[in-house]
């Protein structure tokens, strides 16, 4: 690797901490980054030079306070700090220095940073896209790409959403456990998001948005870096790590589905697959089952399968009711219905989600799970009607595509049949 | 003569790398090991997950602690290391606790899951002097 490409590796990795700590320090958003902006063109200069310091970040949050920001905008008097010279070899000064980071603040600088991108005011979208440029670091443009809209236009979403974080005002008391606790779902819950946004990609759009789910697990790793008993947050990063394990066997060349049950597994990642199933094991032994953890181990199930008809669906059914218990959901109930199916047969599930027309008429996966099902059940006509909704409401074109090979089945079928019976 | 030879390196930056730099590094990793095993000179080379991945064992009077990451003390030293071949993290952590048991001192023991496993072949037959 060359240099610049470490040192470039060296500033991403950093970004949270130095970035948190510059917000604490500034107390304002933009100054922070505009601070950190800074310490990063003279890492660029200096580092290629000098070596690299010890600890990047330790450099960079000093190198941004002392950047010559407006002073005014310093709301607390700081202790005077060395200047870059000093500290860029590995003395004395940087080693008490990150380790008061280290310490004190560290964690909730970055939790903060993180937290404030999960304002409830801001819609989904929005949070992803704050958390991506401040956090993560992404350009405009890549971010851009994508949620598949101009440059211009995500550059306003950002700076909108940003307004609306600032007048929220930045919350820099120290937090309490319950509010800490509050904070890290909030995180928890916006780092999924991010995955999602990465992993619901398909055709064309993957290769701008497969990347998000690698972020996403960088994050998540980081926060459990720095709360490392949260068996929550062992259970969202082996849920990630094991979703994200079967990218490679999930589309065909033409960029057509693969559902799990015809994936080829050999095309899984193992390494992922056993950091996964490594975490929920630790997870495990705190008996403090949540959402994300019962949803990895049920990721678990389906990775432990050497072929789709080993899945315990019985273990997977039982995991899913747990989870209906834990956090009500029609999703959930849907979701369960497709275990359910394999265990007690069509009939069972498609009673168990009729009752959800109601609050899924406008979900693509509620129209397609019941018109499998309907298919199964030999009741070609209204699961064509079925198919025909689910159509109409897929989010690309590959989802639509993949149900079009079930109504081809169907009319294959009703041919061969109206073949014999004339 | 054997030496082990341990890596260090910033967790933060290596998980920053992408998967094609991950891939170049890995490769130039591999041409050094492929030298030396021609050579008939290396042994066990292991990954490790990231430390996210760590559980760790310390020594109490009374039953060890057991506790979530790394073994993060720097009053203790790297003394030595095992692979062991667990079925869970549970026999892992018994395993570990007659090793602590067995042991004397102060310290304990970091479990960490491999990624990377090659047990190689030391032509000596790796008598250690």
């Amino acid at each position: 690797m060359t240099d610049i490409a470490w040192i470039d590796a060296a500033l991403v990795a950093a970004r949270p901490q130095a970035v948190g700590a510059l917000l604490r320090y500034f107390r304002d958003l933009d100054a922070a980054e505009e601070a950190f902006q800074n310490a990063c063109l003279r890492a660029l200069k200096t580092w290629p030079q000098n070596g690299a310091p010890r600890d990047p970040a330790a450099w960079l949050i000093m190198v941004g306070r002392n950047s010559g920001i407006d002073e005014a905008r310093r709301k607390r008097r700081q202790e005077p700090l060395p200047d870059e010279e000093t500290i860029s070899d590995t003395g004395d000064a940087e080693a008490a220095l990150a380790e008061r980071l280290d310490g004190e603040h560290y964690r909730d600088d970055v939790l903060r940073l993180l937290f404030i991108c999960c304002h409830p005011d801001l819609p989904a979208a929005q949070q992803i896209a704050v958390a991506l440029r401040i956090v993560s670091g992404l350009s405009v443009r890549q971010i851009a790409r994508a949620f598949l809209i101009g440059e211009s236009a995500m550059e306003q979403r950002i700076t909108r959403a940003k307004g609306r974080i600032s007048e929220a005002g930045v919350p820099f008391e120290a937090p309490d456990a319950v509010e800490r606790a509050g904070r890290l779902a909030a995180v928890a819950a916006m780092i999924y998001l991010i995955f999602n946004e990465g992993y619901s990609a398909g055709g064309d759009t993957i290769v701008d948005r497969a990347p998000l789910c690698d972020e996403a697990i960088r994050l998540a790793r980081l926060l459990l870096r720095m709360f490392q008993a949260e068996p929550e947050i062992m259970g969202l990063t082996a849920l990630m790590l094991l979703q994200a394990s079967r990218a490679k066997a999930r589309f065909d060349a033409a960029g057509n589905i693969i559902l799990l049950e015809e994936q080829d597994r050999g095309l899984w990642d193992r390494a992922m697959i056993a950091e996964g199933l490594a975490l929920i094991d630790k997870a495990m032994r705190h008996r403090r089952p949540g959402p994300y953890q019962i949803q990895a181990a049920i990721a678990a199930l389906h990775a432990r399968a050497g072929r789709a008809e080993a899945t315990d669906w019985a273990q997977i059914d039982l995991l899913y009711a747990t989870l209906e218990r834990l956090q009500p959901s029609p999703v959930v109930t849907l979701n369960r219905a497709v275990a359910v199916a394999k265990v007690q047969g069509p009939a069972a599930a498609l009673a168990m989600i009729e009752p959800l027309v109601p609050k899924l008429s406008g979900y693509f996966h509620f129209f397609g799970v019941t018109g499998g099902l309907l298919m199964q059940l030999g009741r070609y006509a209204e699961a064509r009607v079925a198919f025909n909704q689910a159509i109409a409401l897929a989010n690309s074109a590959a989802e639509a595509a993949h149900i079009r090979i079930h109504l081809d089945r169907i009319a294959q079928d009703c041919a061969t049949r109206d073949g014999t019976g004339a | 003569m054997l030496y082990a030879i341990l890596c260090y390196n910033s967790e933060d930056i290596v998980g920053s790398w992408s998967k094609d730099e991950e891939a170049v590094v890995m490769a130039r990793l591999g041409a050094v090991e492929e030298k030396l095993a021609r050579a008939g000179r290396l042994g066990p080379v292991a990954r490790l997950m990231p430390t996210t991945a760590a559980t760790t064992l310390r020594k109490t009077r009374d039953e060890p602690l057991v506790l979530d990451g790394p073994f993060a003390e720097t009053k203790e030293q790297l003394l030595g290391f095992f692979v062991v071949d667990c079925a869970s993290l549970e026999e892992a952590i018994a395993t570990a606790k007659e090793l602590l048991s067995a042991n004397a001192g102060v310290g304990g023991y970091e479990i960490r899951p491999l990624m990377l496993f090659k047990p190689g072949l030391i032509s000596s037959g790796g008598e250690v002097a």
